[in-house]
């Protein structure tokens, strides 16, 4: 099938535009008779869900977790971004535009990006309408701040908690229209297949995670909102329940993945501090608008960090990167983190970790504070206790968030971070409408591969999985069901549930009569640290082949050797687990295969071969100018169909942030 | 809505709670008040005529019939907001660290209420009933300050006065915050205020009361 | 910071379901690093009771950073442990030494019935919010963003209510099980903002009703709930929340149902 995204022609800055004037509409009455299933409670559905509901469609909303309102989004720290020029500093939509394009490099699609940029501003306005809480400046007006990537600050931010106010706003929303009737919402339910009805999406099975139950739902169309796949590194900021199985589902269903190897290493979260470990935590990257990274001159520096002299500290990135300093995109920041650490200038007693420090920011702060208090004559040390309220007001939860974790007072010695599995810009290919390869099947945020290319910038997510939902689906969706408004509800016991209901069961109870020895969780850790080291922040060809063959072998011991222990109809969180690690070995082996097919680097993306000189990625656009999209063709079996990227206004070239 | 609906919720039953309280605790000065006359040491002239304007004013009366009913309220209510909370959390902790997030007596409100409740059943009986009842029957006002003389001779009754007074004062270190945090008083601008007057209320009125039967029991006052 | 690792006892709550009737088992765990966070250390003792072939015990989390709020557990006592404003995956066994003995329990309170150990359901929380913790403000209708201003102060008070992750250590440690002070920092939330204005008459009492009929216990004041909160929320709000009602009672307006 040849890929076909849609992008409205005519110009960049007019085809949403176009798109939004032409596309079929449903009338209310309709909307009312036509079922959308929306699988996944985060920014993306959540919003989606809310918005549909006020529409008038019949929305059946799902999520694994107890209540909507904890979806992942919620953890999303530093801010989302918006073209909204509110500081007067040249922003524009064209600027974010351009920047998400190029802090992708190259390989996200003009349009979706565009559009992305246009609705950004929309996202604000309605958020605030909605009660959520930004940070506000004294005359009463949004406050702003800068992310990397970027010059201008188009940043909006709630404290260290964007995420959360943002996904309540979307909850709350979405919760209202539960009391009305417009929405049903099933939360505790895991979605486990997508039922094809004559080539078309038509409803899921899900899970009934306290019963056991597996239930039948149709819907005219289905929504997936599920977020991404960081979890198949084991160890990631993800929550422990992200998870890739809707998606993967999806892709065996025939929806095709995108880009499944560009995977986002977030360069400052809190290290790993022994085999125990499980989960890493993000330290927000708002941390570097203020705070300064750097590592020793002298290799394996045994001493305290306030013992070593300023002109002893290495602070790499102020070094690599005059023009953007430490507030270098993500992938750039990461590798150098990297880089140092493997040359043997780490920090900590695992040496795998560089300071993140705010001494110049508490000195910086307290002066300016100690001015306005009509103080100038203050000690150093009066100074310093000032600048630490300024920075405990602007970071205060993510310093105590440290301290909890590390044991470590952030305030007195300087943060110890290294890079983690943060996002995943791969995903299940959409459309310029959203839509997957599967008609009906619709991907919006984190779970599909769209909007930034082979990095994502910060602040980027949440913008994209509210755009999605809020102001993108609501027109893209009618676009689709205004064909469809003469098809009635399909009973669900039509043969087609009945298949995909047996094949759901028959998995289970596959997975349940293993009776092995080795516990999921012991696998899963297995999968992690195949993928981590050999597909994660630098991959090569032969580390990727060598991948692949244990991966496979991984689920060949898997699906022989597991120990599941309770019953199907309980609430058994080891077999829910189980069953999303199965789909994690089976992507993970699918990463490995993209990322050995890309013979360059960009973005999250390194592959050692392809590099310069002094050690920065080295796209070939000639070759890898493409969207891989990958179609699943039996077990361990994908055929790649490429969609080429065509820039019509931004010209491709090496990204410098120097 | 109605009041009804609107004093039948959860708040709004605290709301009563609060209301009637801090009735009482306006009871409570004025008859703090009343009886500390006592202390002028003159036989009790000072005091009789006080009590006899307070018996015999039509308005005061009324009001009398107010403070009646808003005191059984009080009570009533009390012990249902107690006995539907406490059947909230049917199975219960096997470990409590209550003491570690919240003072002993804030979470006992129901039990002291009770004590307070029992003393105030043996004190009515003592003075305020017959009295009323001689007044209602023809017998005309019974001479109250002899009859506390009499009565505060004997040692158990005074230890009963005491220990009920002590009850009272617990009860209103959390039931005055708690009047006034249930109006929505409880900001931080006012929160500490309220605190500090409470707490000081809740130690002087309940000592000035305690001071009545120990004076007559040691006859400081003749 | 000093690591060590340390054997310990634990009294676990076990329970099937929500109709049979649970007790405590008592598990020894080996070798724990004081690194380890609390669901940690739960992961390694559950991987422990599946090498050995028996039941893990289940228990609620996800994103153990904190915000998420699905972490629940009342240990030794106190909803969350030991630490003030934290949550049950951000403790760290540094808190605990060699030897000790820790009783973990799910939040109990008849509105939150056991879904399995220490899991519970929470839906009662999504259905107050059902009754109006919300803006009835469809996706489109907004305007500018900064058109209308707000005090910053306001701003802020609104956001630190805001910051509740309904979790509900508040009723796990309200000797009433009550969710008051739940339901008053979504008020304040909203009845800071100029935006949650308009429907500010009917959220108060809609929410409170709705609290009462899922089987919440009531407000007697006494503060439990604020120090168990892992994120601070301040009985202030509780004040705020009364005098929403209280201004709702007293004014003219009838209020029907939900918005």
């Amino acid at each position: 099938m040849p890929l076909n995204s849609k992008i409205p022609a005519g110009p960049i800055d007019s085809k949403w535009k176009t798109y939004k004037a032409t596309c079929k509409l449903v009338n209310p009455a309709n909307k009312r008779s036509l079922e959308v299933i929306v699988v996944g409670t985060g920014l993306a559905g959540a919003s989606a869900a809310a918005s549909l509901g006020e529409m008038g469609y019949k929305v059946k909303a799902f999520c694994f977790q107890d209540s909507p309102r904890r979806a992942h989004s919620i953890a999303a720290q530093g801010g989302i971004n918006a073209a909204k020029n509110y500081q007067n500093d040249g922003d524009s939509t064209y600027r974010l535009f351009y920047d998400t394009i190029k802090g992708g490099d190259y390989r996200a699609r003009e349009g979706n990006v565009h559009r992305l940029a246009e609705v950004s501003a929309n996202i604000i306005d309605q958020c605030v309408a909605a009660g959520v809480p930004f940070a506000r400046e004294y005359g009463g007006l949004l406050s702003n701040r800068s992310f990397g990537g970027t010059q201008v600050q188009r940043t909006f931010y709630a404290a260290g908690q964007t995420g959360q106010q943002l996904l309540i706003g979307a909850y709350q929303g979405l919760e209202r229209q539960v009391s009305l009737g417009n929405v049903e919402m099933h939360s505790r339910h895991e979605m486990l297949e997508v039922v094809m009805v004559d080539g078309v999406a038509r409803g899921i099975i899900a899970r009934d995670l306290v019963t056991g139950k597996l239930e039948r739902h149709f819907g005219h169309a289905v929504l997936l909102c599920t977020g991404g796949y960081g979890n198949v590194f084991y160890l990631s900021t993800n929550a422990m329940g992200s998870n890739v199985t809707a998606a993967w589902k999806a892709h065996k269903q025939g929806a095709y993945f995108g880009n499944p190897c560009f995977t986002q290493i977030h360069p400052t979260c809190i290290p790993v501090s022994g085999d125990h470990q499980s989960k890493l935590t993000l330290m927000s990257e708002s941390l570097r608008n203020d705070g300064r990274i750097w590592v020793p001159k002298q290799k394996n520096d045994q001493r305290k960090p306030s013992e070593i002299k300023e002109e002893e500290r290495d602070y790499y990135l102020e070094r690599r990167y005059p023009a953007f300093g430490n507030l270098v995109p993500r992938d750039v920041a990461s590798r150098a983190a990297k880089e140092r650490c493997d040359a043997g200038y780490g920090v900590g007693s695992s040496k795998m970790a560089v300071y993140l420090d705010f001494g110049a920011a508490i000195e910086r702060y307290g002066k300016i504070e100690a001015n306005k208090q009509g103080k100038p004559n203050l000690s150093k040390e009066e100074i310093i206790v000032l600048g630490k309220g300024v920075v405990k007001e602007k970071y205060g939860n993510l310093f105590d968030m440290y301290e909890k974790i590390t044991g470590e007072n952030p305030y007195e010695m300087p943060m110890r971070i290294y890079p983690a599995v943060h996002y995943t810009m791969g995903g299940l290919w959409v459309d310029y409408e959203l839509m997957t390869t599967v008609p009906g099947l619709y991907a919006l945020g984190e779970a599909n591969f769209s909007d930034h290319g082979a990095n994502r910038l910060g602040a980027s997510a949440l913008m994209q999985g509210l755009a999605d939902g809020y102001f993108v689906i609501p027109y893209t969706l009618g676009n689709r069901l205004a064909d469809d408004i003469r098809t009635k509800a399909i009973p669900t016991d039509h043969p087609a549930f009945v298949a995909a209901e047996k094949e759901v069961s028959d998995r289970i109870n596959k997975l349940m009569s293993i009776k092995g020895t080795e516990s999921v969780e012991s696998f899963h850790k297995r999968l992690g640290k195949i993928m981590w080291e050999k597909c994660g922040m630098a991959r090569n060809e032969k580390g990727l082949k060598e991948a692949i063959e244990e991966i496979k072998a991984l689920r060949k011991e898997f699906w022989s050797n597991v120990r599941i222990p309770g019953d199907i109809d309980e609430f058994n969180p080891e077999l829910d687990k189980a069953g999303r690690v199965a789909d994690f070995i089976e992507l993970g082996e699918l990463m490995c295969i993209d990322a050995l097919n890309r013979n360059e680097s960009c973005g999250g993306h390194f592959r050692e071969e392809y590099q310069t000189e002094e050690g920065e990625a080295l796209r070939d656009d000639e070759k890898f100018m493409y969207v891989a999209a990958w179609e699943y063709k039996g077990e361990g079996q994908f055929e790649l169909h490429k969609e080429d990227l065509n820039y019509e206004v931004v010209h491709p070239s090496a990204r410098s942030y120097k | 809505m109605s009041w009804k609906n609107y004093f039948s919720t959860s708040i709004g039953k605290k709301l009563q709670m609060s209301l009637t309280g801090l009735f009482l605790i306006t009871f409570l000065i004025v008859h703090c008040y009343i009886n500390a006359q006592i202390f002028y040491n003159d036989g009790g002239v000072r005091f009789t005529e006080a009590a006899h304007f307070m018996g015999t004013n039509f308005l005061i009366r009324t009001v009398e019939i107010g403070l009646m009913a808003f005191l059984l309220l009080h009570i009533i209510q009390g012990l249902a907001l107690w006995s539907r909370n406490k059947s909230r959390r049917t199975n219960r902790y096997a470990v409590n660290a209550g003491s570690a997030t919240s003072p002993w007596y804030s979470r006992s409100m129901a039990l002291l209420g009770t004590l307070i409740l029992l003393f105030l059943i043996m004190h009515l009986s003592k003075f305020w009933a017959p009295n009323r009842f001689s007044q209602i029957t023809g017998g005309g006002e019974k001479d109250l300050y002899h009859m506390m003389k009499e009565e505060f001779q004997t040692a158990w009754v005074v230890g009963v006065y005491i220990f009920g007074c002590i009850s009272l004062g617990w009860h209103l270190v959390h039931g005055f915050y708690s009047a006034f945090q249930t109006l929505g008083l409880g900001t931080s601008k006012y929160k500490g205020l309220i605190k500090s007057v409470g707490v000081a209320f809740s130690i002087i009125v309940p000592l000035i009361f305690i001071a009545m039967p120990v004076a007559f029991f040691m006859n400081w006052i003749a | 910071m000093q690591h060590y690792n340390m054997n310990l006892t634990l009294k676990v709550w076990k329970q099937k379901n929500n109709k049979t009737k649970g007790g405590f088992e008592t598990y020894p765990v080996k070798n724990v690093s004081s690194e380890m966070s609390f669901l940690e250390m739960f992961d390694v003792l559950n991987e422990q009771l599946v090498s050995e072939g028996k039941e893990p015990i289940a228990f609620d989390h996800d994103c153990r950073e904190g915000i998420c709020g699905m972490c629940s557990m009342v240990i030794n006592g106190r909803a969350h442990g030991p630490w003030s404003q934290n949550t049950t995956c951000q403790l760290h066994m540094r808190a605990y030494k060699d030897g000790d003995t820790i009783t973990v329990e799910p939040w109990r309170a008849d509105a939150f019935p056991v879904i399995k150990d220490l899991v519970v359901d929470r839906t009662g929380f999504d259905r107050i919010i059902q009754a109006g913790g919300f803006i009835s403000v469809n996706t489109g209708n907004a305007q500018d963003a900064n058109a209308l201003p707000i005090d910053k102060q306001k701003a802020d008070e609104s956001f630190a209510a805001a910051s509740c992750i309904g979790c509900g250590a508040c009723v796990a440690a309200c000797p009433n099980a009550s969710a008051m002070l739940f339901v008053s920092a979504k008020v304040s939330h909203l009845a800071l903002l100029p935006q949650g204005d308009p429907e500010r008459k009917s959220r108060a009492f809609n929410m409170v009703n709705q609290m009462d009929t899922e089987g919440f216990g009531s407000c007697t004041n006494i503060g439990a709930c604020e120090a168990e909160c892992p994120k601070g929320i301040s009985l202030e709000n509780i004040a705020r929340l009364n005098r929403e009602y209280i201004g709702s009672m007293m004014s003219g307006s009838s209020v029907e149902g939900t918005a």
